[in-house]
C-alpha cells in the first residue's frame, strides 16, 4: 500500500504537445540556427522518452480506499 | 393405392414420434422462436414452493399461462404478488416437458403500479436537474487526448471494472485505472456512488472518470437515475464518461456526464488513446524534427551565401566610392599645384638652401641660384 502521489512524469499529452511545438518551431523560417540546434536537441530527448514510455509501459490497475481518518490509500489489483 | 391410407393405420414408412420426443421438437421450437419479453398481465394463485420457487399463473380477459420464477430471481422480486396484482414480467416462453404444458420462465416481476411511480419520479428529478442546468451542452467538457489516469466509479465485482481494463491494456497500456468501489443497484447504492464520485475529486492527478455498471435489468439501473448521484456526478472536476450498459434505455447520468457511452468496453474506447496512434504520431514527429533541422541548416547556409555576397558588393561599393573621392581630390589638387603654374611657362627662383627668392633684395650680384621650371632646375647667375 502507497499513499496516492501524482506523478512526477508530466502527462504525456504535455509531452506531446510540446514536441509539437518544438516541431513547429524549426519549420518556421524564423528561428536561428543555435535556437534551432538546442530545439532539435530536446525533441530528441523528449522523443525518445514518449516511445520508451509508449513501448514499455503496462497497465496498472489500483483500488483506491479512503483510510478512516481520510486520507486515500491505494493499492495495487490483479486484474 | 396406399394400404395404410385405406385402413388408416400408421405403416413401417410413417415416422411415429413418442410423446417425449415430441415435446423435446416443440419445446426447441418455441424456445428458439423467442428472446426474452416483457408480458403484462394480472398474477393469480401465486405459490411459494419450499426450493423458494414461485409458480402462478398469468392472465388476462382472453388467455391465461403458467409461470415458474425460480428462487434467486424470485427473491429479487420481493414479497409474492397478491391475487389479482397488474405485473410486467420479463420472461422467455417455453415448454414443461413432463406435463407438455406452454409456460413461461420469468425472470424479473414489477407490479405496472410501481413502475408507474418510477416513472413520475424520474420525470421529477429530470425536470429538476434540466432546470439547474446539469444537461446544458454548454457544460459538457472534451474527453483529453491522452488520458493516463483514469477513475473508475463502478463495483470491484461488475463486469464493468473487467471490460475497462481488458479495453484499455488493449489499447493503451501505458494507462494506470484507479478503481473507486461502490454498489452500483440495490440498497446503499446511491450513497456509494455518491462517496465514490466525492472521493474522484481528491485523488491527485486523476485525468477522467468513468461511472458505470454492466447490463442490468431496467430496475437495476434506478441508482443512475438518483439525484443525488446525478449532482455528485455533475461536481467531478475531471471530464466524466457515463456508461450504464444498457443500450436501451438512457439513464440520467448519461445526460449529465460529459459524454455518454453504450457499455463500459465503450467508455474505455472513448476514454484512452490508442497506443498505435500515438506511436505513428511520434515517428511523424520524429521525421518532421529531423526535417527541420536539416531544412533550417540549409536555409542559414543559403542565409550566409547571401550574407557573403552582400559583403562583397558593400566592400565593392565602398572601394569604388572612395576612388572616385581619390580621383577628384588628385585633380583638384592637380590644379594647385606650382607644377601645374610652371607648366604654363613661369620659374621659381631659389637658393642653393631651396628657399624661394621673391624680391629684388633677394638676390644678390654674382651669386648663383635655381630656376625651378616645369621640367626641372636651371642654374643661373645674378648680373
Amino acid at each position: 500500500m502507497r499513499k496516492a502521489e501524482p506523478s512526477s512524469t508530466p502527462p504525456l499529452a504535455d509531452e506531446l504537445a510540446r514536441l509539437e511545438e518544438i516541431v513547429r518551431k524549426l519549420e518556421a523560417d524564423d528561428t536561428e540556427l543555435d535556437a534551432a540546434l538546442v530545439l532539435f536537441e530536446e525533441g530528441v530527448a523528449r522523443l525518445r522518452a514518449a516511445r520508451e514510455r509508449l513501448v514499455a509501459a503496462e497497465l496498472k490497475v489500483q483500488a483506491v480506499l479512503e483510510e478512516a481518518g481520510g486520507d486515500i490509500r491505494l493499492t495495487d489489483l490483479d486484474a | 393405392m396406399n394400404l395404410s391410407l385405406a385402413l388408416n393405420i400408421p405403416t413401417a414408412a410413417d415416422q411415429v414420434w413418442s410423446v417425449g420426443e415430441l415435446s423435446v421438437a416443440v419445446k426447441a421450437l418455441l424456445e428458439g422462436q423467442f428472446p426474452p419479453i416483457w408480458v403484462r398481465g394480472e398474477v393469480v394463485q401465486c405459490k411459494v414452493w419450499s426450493s423458494g420457487h414461485w409458480y402462478f399463473t398469468l392472465r388476462d380477459r382472453r388467455s391465461q399461462v403458467k409461470c415458474c420464477m425460480f428462487r434467486l430471481n424470485a427473491s429479487r422480486a420481493g414479497k409474492p404478488p397478491e391475487d389479482g396484482t397488474e405485473v410486467f414480467v420479463l420472461a422467455k416462453p417455453g415448454l414443461y416437458e413432463d406435463k407438455g404444458e406452454f409456460q413461461l420462465i420469468v425472470s424479473r416481476m414489477l407490479p405496472t403500479s410501481a413502475v408507474g411511480q418510477k416513472q413520475q419520479e424520474l420525470e421529477r428529478v429530470k425536470a429538476l436537474l434540466h432546470r439547474d442546468g446539469l444537461f446544458d451542452p454548454a457544460r459538457k467538457r472534451a474527453i483529453p487526448g491522452y488520458a493516463c489516469t483514469v477513475a473508475l466509479v463502478t463495483s470491484p465485482d461488475g463486469a464493468a471494472l473487467k471490460d475497462v481494463v481488458t479495453v484499455t491494456r488493449k489499447r493503451w497500456p501505458c494507462a494506470r485505472i484507479l478503481l473507486v468501489g461502490a454498489r452500483v443497484q440495490g440498497e446503499g447504492a446511491v450513497e456509494e456512488l455518491v462517496r465514490a464520485l466525492r472521493l474522484v475529486n481528491r485523488i491527485p492527478g486523476v485525468d477522467l472518470c468513468i461511472v458505470g455498471r454492466g447490463g442490468g435489468a431496467r430496475e437495476d439501473l434506478a441508482a443512475f437515475n438518483s439525484e443525488a448521484v446525478c449532482r455528485a456526478l455533475a461536481a467531478v472536476r475531471v471530464p466524466t464518461i457515463s456508461a450504464v450498459g444498457h443500450e436501451i434505455d438512457i439513464s440520467l447520468t448519461d445526460l449529465v456526464a460529459d459524454l455518454r457511452a453504450a457499455t463500459p468496453s465503450a467508455a474505455a474506447e472513448m476514454a484512452v488513446a490508442d497506443r498505435r496512434d500515438a506511436l505513428r504520431l511520434v515517428d511523424d514527429l520524429s521525421v518532421r524534427l529531423a526535417s527541420g533541422l536539416t531544412g533550417r541548416t540549409r536555409l542559414a547556409a543559403a542565409r550566409l551565401a547571401r550574407s557573403a555576397d552582400r559583403l562583397h558588393a558593400a566592400v565593392d561599393g565602398v572601394l569604388s566610392s572612395r576612388r572616385n573621392l581619390a580621383e577628384r581630390l588628385a585633380a583638384q589638387l592637380d590644379a594647385l599645384s606650382p607644377l601645374r603654374v610652371l607648366g604654363r611657362g613661369f620659374a621659381v627662383p631659389m637658393d642653393a638652401s631651396g628657399r624661394v627668392l621673391k624680391q629684388r633684395a633677394d638676390f644678390i650680384r654674382d651669386e648663383s641660384f635655381r630656376l625651378r621650371v616645369a621640367d626641372g632646375d636651371v642654374r643661373a647667375r645674378v648680373e
